[in-house]
């Protein structure tokens, strides 16, 4: 039913035509999620809000480099506390534009967990109030979780 | 400027609280902006103890990172090391026999209470009660010494490992903790009516420093801070791991989301540690402690999962990816305090100094584990 739900919101408001639609339900001791989705970069806000509304709270955002595809890549980790189930959402972006929507302002937590992928990796939210370095010293202009930072 | 703009609430001040301040058990600073003893904003300057624990996981092999998962929050620190171990095994497919798993829960549920006692003393020095601490480290020394005699250390184990734990516990381990037990329940008595019934103590922590359930749940708090605003959730219950599903015991919830709630989680969950414990130690199998043929150096299969465990202090998680190396391709840290703390700002907005001093304290923050 809950899997419906969200597939529903999804597709309202978050896949629209263009995107290929896919959720897919996965084991979730084999991989700690229930749900698993990509969405367009674009839409990670949507998505959050859609998450948002199915009483989902955000637990973490990592941020991920594959450097060969020469994309760089964030995943979302939402869970339900009522239930527990977990679902993650995937977005990614080029590594030479890595910029996409903040969800901050759905999620107020996201603000840490984004100024910390900004910069780990150097991605750019678009729209968030305070992007300065969190973890890292405050003239920090280089991130370390990229591949090919040599430091 | 006229006469009138200049009453006495259009005059604010900024206060530093910290890098070095006792209240912040770490070093943390809080840039806060004051309307005399009121505070207009709170914004948390954090990452002086940042060391970059997720390139270190990147950058060394799997065995060689087990050491780094105890100095994120070194007041828990089995509870993080089970997260990863555990993670890891779920990603390279490893089982852990029985006998391994009731281990790590005795010890990871004693290493509970030593940091709810940890953290009791310490709360109760930050509303200026010296006392406590005294009778609190008293009972945590017996913790430390037990899992002193088996895993090695006192404070930052590395005692579990991928497929098991180092270590086979011992009757004098069994009795040790046994007779811990019936010591601590004998205290608890104690504690509530030199602490919990204390009218100075009720006073600084009733109505004070109020988190709404909704508030938890937009800034993804969990662990003590989410169960004292009235959510059920806890990772052993919702997302069983472990051997936990075998064993009887009950998520203390208080609805009231002040320091007091908070308070009296912490306080509920030190008893039903004890119990988790007890009942751990009945039914422990016989058997190995490790899993056979473990390899030394792991190369898990290319892919991804993620784990989380309940920490001390609320969700701990680990997201681990393999392309198949000896090495994580990436390993993300998701830090309880973290999230926990990020809602301070928020909530801390319009109070007393003092107040918030309380509600620093009811978080039950480790910074090094904010900074990772």
């Amino acid at each position: 039913m809950w899997f419906d739900d969200l597939k529903d919101g999804f597709s309202e408001s978050v896949w629209q035509e263009d995107a290929a639609p896919y959720l897919v339900e996965t084991n979730h001791a084999a991989r700690g999620a229930d749900l698993e989705t990509t969405v367009p970069a674009e839409r990670v806000a949507d998505a959050a809000r859609v998450m948002y509304e199915a009483m989902f709270s955000l637990e973490a955002i990592t941020g991920m480099d594959w450097i060969v595809e020469g994309r760089m890549e964030l995943v979302y980790d939402y869970v339900q506390f009522s239930s527990g189930r977990r679902v993650t959402v995937r977005a990614s972006v080029p590594r030479e534009a890595p910029g996409l929507p903040t969800v901050s302002m759905i999620y107020p937590g996201a603000e840490w967990h984004e100024r910390e992928a900004r910069d780990f990796f150097g991605f750019i939210f678009i729209g968030h109030p305070d992007p300065t370095p969190l973890l890292l010293p405050e003239d920090a202009d280089f991130h370390p979780l990229r591949k090919d930072f040599t430091g | 400027m006229s006469i009138d703009d200049q009453s006495i609430h259009a005059e604010t001040f900024i206060l530093n609280l910290g890098p070095q301040h006792p209240a912040t058990h770490g070093v943390l600073r809080i840039k806060l902006t004051m309307d005399g003893e009121y505070i207009v904003d709170a914004e948390p300057v954090i990452g002086y103890g940042h060391r970059m624990h997720e390139k270190m996981g990147e950058n060394r092999s799997y065995a060689k990172f087990l050491p780094n998962a105890s100095r994120m929050d070194y007041v828990g620190a089995l509870l993080n090391t089970h997260c990863h171990v555990a993670a890891v095994e779920r990603l390279a497919g490893i089982t852990v026999p029985e006998r391994a798993e009731f281990i790590r829960v005795i010890t990871a549920e004693l290493n509970r209470v030593s940091s709810h006692l940890l953290w009791m003393g310490a709360f109760l020095v930050d509303l200026g009660a010296f006392t406590p601490l005294l009778y609190t480290f008293d009972d945590r020394e017996d913790i430390l010494d037990l899992l002193e005699s088996i895993t090695g250390s006192r404070l930052t184990y590395c005692y579990y490992r991928f497929g098991g734990v180092c270590n086979d516990i011992d009757d004098d381990f069994i009795a040790g903790t046994r007779s811990f037990i019936e010591r601590m329940r004998s205290r608890m008595p104690m504690y509530h009516s030199l602490v919990t019934e204390n009218i100075i103590f009720r006073k600084r922590c009733e109505g004070i420093g109020g988190v709404p359930a909704e508030t938890c749940r937009r800034y993804g708090a969990t662990g003590p801070v989410l169960r004292g605003s009235g959510v059920c959730y806890d990772v052993r219950r919702n997302e069983p791991y472990s051997v936990y599903p075998l064993f009887d015991f009950s998520v203390p919830v208080y609805p009231e989301g002040d320091c007091m709630a908070r308070y009296r989680v912490r306080m509920d969950e030190i008893v039903e540690s004890l119990r988790i414990v007890e009942q751990a130690l009945e039914r422990i199998p016989a058997g190995p402690v490790m899993a056979e043929k473990v390899p030394l150096i792991l190369k898990p299969a290319r892919g991804e999962c993620y784990f989380n465990v309940e920490a001390a202090r609320g969700s701990f998680g680990m997201r681990i990816v393999s392309d198949g190396l000896d090495a994580p391709y990436r390993l993300k840290v998701r830090s309880p305090c973290f999230s926990n703390f990020s809602l301070f700002r928020e909530c801390v907005r319009g109070t007393l100094l003092a107040d918030a001093l309380a509600f620093l304290g009811s978080l039950d923050l480790v910074i090094p584990e904010i900074d990772r």
